[in-house]
């Protein structure tokens, strides 16, 4: 076991876990911000350093810092360990110019984009970005594609995170789509256009944290804001059933996956569910999904709950945090 | 007790006869009435007479188009979220190939509606726009004779393609807004 400090808290938690692991463990503001980390994804991570947090005191044993921020989804802590997410000035600096990397070539095009609303860098640049620009050069422009018949492409989007080459690779038997070329030139695309089709492979649209991928059945349909999520489950013979519909009315406009305060799908489902099962008499009904407050989606659905992450009672906040 | 400090305590005295003539007091009422005839009148004769409007005013709506004449509404929903009336509704649709002249956008409203008897004209819709494309005018809405005829669709709203009849907002756009226009590399002012 380490005990590692985040921001004023203690947690003690197995070796070998992350900092970025720790930090939620411990819950709160302080969870540093992910765009390509995905905790049910193997080997994702260390792409977009979003997360990139400062080490104050790499161990116990070593009480130096580490010599520059460092990408918490991808360090182990170590016992001992003092990290700085939000208390540290230089991180939130860095944040901001992470953010300005991200939208160097991201279009901005929100008002057309379906993900708009839910969308985490959207939350980022709102939260770390800066209003104005500095970017006078073109940004790369490609064509929209299908892939497969469910899934649209938009590749100026893309924020190259790479959680939808692991999906496929993982979620699904087989992967026919990664990323072609180097750097700046780098796009998602499948081979030779070839369609994905395969039982799982909608959950791409799911784990896309931009609107890079999204649904074609949901197409232009209407905004998420306008819909209210309700949770419902089916029998389903080749997944768990258990998903998000999204209604207007009696209508279902689309299905999701369930997905947690970290926006990761909690049951990656099935493409006969997301795609398919449109119809109010295909599913159970839960109850409309708790929303947090902070999200656009929630407007006008006034709940007392008190909603959002917060701070686990485990953790100790220490009374002269080590950094000073 | 009193519910309210406003009762008044009413006189039950009799009238005097003068009183119950109710002459004196008809023609004090006429006199007031002639008086006003020949005093500086508060109304004006509308529709031959218009008072002038402030350039912000805050009448009907306009859906404007860019310098090209295509719409610049792309139904992003934004002045729906924002009206406090919930008197906008739309329907997107998107842009076929071939039609990138009548939209500017790959998506855009097929069906734009606003019920002009639930609006309270607070411009919200106007000030959420990040198209630049609705926009509240010196127009009064017309009086209808049915309650249908108030919810406005594309057909009214929507300002000519004709370069001479469109509707000029300039004057409703901060210098902020006019100054960034005028950069020449933001895709926006294309
Ligand atoms: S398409 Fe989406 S999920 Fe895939 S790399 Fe791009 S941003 Fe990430
Ligand atoms: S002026 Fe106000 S009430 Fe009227 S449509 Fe716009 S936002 Fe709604
Ligand atoms: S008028 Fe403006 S805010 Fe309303 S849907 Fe169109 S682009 Fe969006
Ligand atoms: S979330 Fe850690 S680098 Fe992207």
């Amino acid at each position: 076991m380490a005990t590692v400090t985040i921001d004023g808290y203690t947690i003690e938690v197995e070796d070998g876990t992350t900092i970025l692991e720790a930090a939620r463990k411990i819950g709160g503001e302080i969870v540093p911000p992910t765009m390509c980390y995905y905790s049910k994804l193997k080997g994702s991570g260390g792409k977009c350093r979003t997360c990139l947090v400062k080490v104050a005191q790499t161990s116990a044993q070593n009480t130096r810092p580490m010599p520059k921020l460092v990408a918490s989804c991808s360090t182990p802590v170590q016992d001992g360990m003092v990290v700085q997410n939000i208390t540290s000035p230089e991180v939130l600096e860095t944040r901001k110019a992470i953010v300005e990397f991200l939208l160097i070539n991201h279009p901005l095009d929100c008002p057309v984009c379906d993900q708009a609303g839910e969308c985490d860098l959207q939350d980022l640049s709102f939260k770390h970005g800066v209003d104005t620009s500095r970017f006078d050069e073109g940004k790369r422009e490609f064509d929209i594609i299908d892939i497969g018949p469910y899934v649209k492409l938009h590749m100026n989007r893309c924020i190259l995170c790479y959680r939808c080459v692991f999906t496929a690779n993982q979620i699904t038997n087989g992967r026919i789509h990664g990323v072609l070329y180097r750097g700046d030139a780098s796009e998602i695309s499948t081979f030779i256009k070839n369609s994905i089709d395969n039982d799982f492979s909608g959950n791409v649209i799911d784990v896309c944290p931009v609107g890079a991928l999204t649904d074609k059945t949901f197409r232009f349909k209407s905004r998420v804001w306008f819909l209210k999520p309700m949770d419902a489950h089916r029998d389903c013979p080749t997944c768990s059933g258990k998903a998000v519909v999204w209604m207007h009315g009696d209508d279902i406009y689309r299905v999701t996956a369930r997905k947690d305060q970290y926006h990761e799908v909690e049951d990656f489902i099935c493409n006969t569910c997301r795609f398919e099962k449109k119809s109010t008499s295909d599913w159970v009904i839960e109850g409309p999904r708790k929303i947090m407050r902070t999200s656009i989606i929630s407007v006008n659905h006034y709940d007392k709950e008190k909603q959002g992450s917060v701070i686990n009672p485990v953790a100790k906040k220490i009374q002269k945090p080590a950094e000073k | 007790m009193s519910l309210t400090n406003r009762t008044k305590v009413v006189s039950q005295k009799r009238m005097s006869f003068l009183e119950r003539l109710y002459l004196p007091a008809i023609f004090v009422g006429m006199g007031i009435t002639l008086k006003h005839t020949f005093m500086k009148k508060a109304t004006i004769r509308y529709p031959e007479v218009k008072r002038p409007f402030s350039d912000i005013y805050r009448g009907r709506h306009v859906l404007k188009r860019d310098e090209q004449g295509r719409e610049r509404c792309t139904a992003c929903g934004l002045c729906a979220l924002a009206c406090p009336a919930e008197a906008i509704t739309m329907i997107s649709a998107e842009r076929k190939p071939g039609e990138e002249h009548l939209y500017r956008e790959e998506k855009y409203a097929i069906v734009y509606e606003i019920n002009m008897l639930r609006c309270i004209y607070c411009g919200l819709c106007e000030s959420a726009c990040p198209k630049e494309a609705i926009f509240l005018t010196q127009k009064i809405v017309d009086s209808e004779y049915h309650r249908e005829g108030f919810i406005y669709g594309k057909d009214k709203l929507l300002e000519p393609v004709d370069k001479d009849k469109r509707i000029d907002v300039s004057k409703r756009q901060t210098p902020e807004v006019l100054n960034f226009k005028k950069l020449p590399n933001e895709k926006h002012n294309i």
